[in-house]
């Protein structure tokens, strides 16, 4: 039993970002823990004030390289709300599909490369050989599943990073039918594979139980915008009234502030939104997704590394009737009109919901915008968790302490690229 | 036995975005960059990372501390070549946005600057270190990345023309 006890993880690995994690233990209790977000700032919502509405989406993509596409799109979103702007059909089916393209690259990222090791004993996907037929199996989905969803990203959306089609008003460019036809093939290809990964955190034994609130969006279907911002306390709300019902909370030592909502703790992210919203996944995946949606609602922390699995199936799954139901076909932006104009958007980024308010003046040059990252909102969380992990294992070695903090931070899947942008704080 | 480059692939001041294309990159190379590559440190790969010797390391970001510049110095000291890569790395933009603020915006995050150490202006990776090559973009351009590679590869040995 420890009694006194430090641990410092320096720059977790195999996660977006850096971050540092502090320990203290004395006299057999919890002195402190300290996230420490270490990801310089980067100052956007300083940077994006002068420019114009149609510039500002493409600058606040580079706050996060992995979650490019849901800052793009909720920057975008946030403007049309000011302009009162409405775009067509296909537009909505276009960024639709650009988050799928995200979603199934940057989950399989996550379960891949950064959490399934966890799982197989592994310090790194490198390590497994591919001489072995198991383990080979595991190499070629990881890179097949990513890949499908990079490509899906790179036909919709131009790229998976920063990418160039989305503007505001509409979309730059149009997949032909052939690239259609390819990339129906190979979301089909993929898909069985995604059930291998969804097969293995199922079975995974990892359980950290704690009680939250989970927060997500809840719209008309199982759809990454659109609708209204959920607890599961049962507060419908826009996400105008969402992030007046957040509460900063600074937390000095870490270049990134958390959030509370309504004064509580809250999770975001995958485990939320199947939590609260499963019953509107794609008919198919809840076919064949059936047994294991058994397992949610989840208190278990875990649990979101199997519901990002089954999201992908979901992304997967609606794009492919998207892309098979759609003719797309040339079509100009919607006008825009600048004006003096204040508007707001809520995304459901990989890792949770994304909001963004931008104002403008009557030339359409930002003046005044907020930007709230998932991992700000599960950052209190995170803290508490180490703490508990911590004091619920003194008994145990410190490597084994050590290893069971980084795996439960790995279990939140915390971009600390987007966290640590900047936020205009308030000192008191 | 094959000879393997010694590769260390580092992230500053940055978004990411070149680290996540290097990472789709692996998608249909895997397994040739693992016969060819010693991965000696890449944070986003894996837990185990040694801080020795590399034939090439390659940089991500801007350098906006001084803890980080000599995190960047030491790098260097250990690398046969350096590499910068994308837009930070290479023009210090847009990660060092801030040193283009206003007076107005300069007052604004001045009490962070100084609450984290943060250097007074945002550097690229040349004006610190001495660069080998520069893999420029935002996010890198993926084929000046795969060539530059390709060259090291054949300059140490691993693959011949």
């Amino acid at each position: 039993m420890h009694s006194e006890l430090d641990i410092r993880i320096e720059q977790l690995t195999k996660i977006e970002g850096h971050v540092n994690v502090d320990v203290k233990v004395r006299a057999g209790k919890v002195e402190y823990v300290r996230l420490k977000i270490s990801e310089n700032k980067r100052f956007y919502t300083q940077a994006i004030r002068g420019r114009s509405f149609s510039a500002a989406p493409q600058l606040m993509s580079r706050i996060c390289g992995t979650c490019s596409i849901a800052h793009l799109l909720c920057c975008i979103g946030a403007v049309e709300d000011a302009l009162k702007l409405e775009v067509s059909a296909q537009t909505k089916i276009l960024r639709l599909l650009s988050m799928y393209g995200m979603y199934i690259r940057d989950h399989a990222l996550h379960l891949y490369l950064f959490a399934l090791p966890d799982v197989l004993g592994k310090d790194s996907l490198l390590e497994l050989d591919e001489n072995k037929p198991e383990e080979r199996q595991w190499l070629d989905e990881a890179f097949a599943v990513k890949g499908a969803g990079n490509r899906l990203s790179q036909l919709i959306a131009g790229r998976a990073v920063h990418s160039p089609f989305p503007v505001v008003g509409g979309h730059l460019k149009f997949p032909d039918e052939s690239s259609v036809a390819g990339i129906l093939a190979e979301l089909k290809r993929v898909r069985p594979m995604v059930f291998h990964v969804i097969d293995a955190f199922r079975d995974c034994l990892f359980v950290y139980d704690r009680k939250t609130d989970f927060i997500a969006i809840d719209g008309e279907g199982f759809l990454p915008f659109g609708g209204e911002v959920k607890s599961s306390r049962g507060r419908g709300l826009s996400s105008r009234q969402y992030f007046q019902h957040l509460e900063k909370v600074v937390i000095p030592y870490s270049q990134a502030m958390g959030y509370s909502f309504e004064g509580k703790d809250y999770m975001v992210g995958s485990l939320a939104r199947i939590n609260l919203n499963s019953g509107k996944l794609h008919p198919s995946t809840l076919r064949d997704c059936a047994s294991y949606l058994k397992l949610f609602p989840s208190k278990n922390i875990y649990h979101n590394n199997l519901a990002q699995a089954i999201e992908t199936v979901h992304a997967i799954d609606h794009s492919i009737e998207l892309l098979e139901n759609t003719k797309f076909v040339q079509e100009s932006r919607a006008p825009v009109a600048a004006r003096a104009c204040e508007g707001t958007a809520a995304v459901e980024a990989p890792r949770g919901i994304l909001y963004y308010r931008v104002r403008m003046d009557e030339k359409g040059v930002i003046d005044d915008a907020t930007v709230v990252v998932p991992t700000q909102q599960n950052q209190i969380n995170m803290e508490r968790d180490i703490k508990d992990i911590v004091e619920s294992n003194l008994s145990m070695d410190k490597d084994f302490i050590t290893a069971e903090i980084e795996k439960l931070l790995r279990a939140y899947d915390p971009c600390m690229s987007c966290a640590s942008h900047f936020l205009r704080i308030n000192w008191v | 036995m094959q000879k393997k480059l010694r590769v260390g692939w580092f992230s500053f001041s940055c978004c990411e975005d070149s680290t996540i294309l290097f990472v789709e990159l692996m998608n249909e190379r895997f397994l040739d960059w693992k016969r060819l590559i010693d991965f000696r440190h890449a944070r986003v790969l894996q837990g185990r990372n040694f801080d020795d010797y590399l034939d090439v390391a390659f940089v991500e970001g801007a350098i906006a501390t001084e803890r980080d510049a000599d995190e960047l110095v030491r790098i260097r000291s250990r690398s046969k070549r350096l590499v910068a890569i994308g837009a930070c790395a290479c023009e210090g933009m847009p990660s060092g946005q801030r040193n283009e603020f206003d007076e107005e915006k300069k007052r604004e995050i001045q009490f962070l600057v100084d609450r984290f150490r943060l250097c007074e202006r945002v550097r690229k990776v040349s004006d610190i270190v001495v660069v080998d090559s520069l893999v420029p973009g935002c996010p890198m351009v993926e084929q000046a990345f795969l060539d530059v590679l390709d060259k090291y590869l054949m300059e140490f040995g691993v693959v011949h023309a």
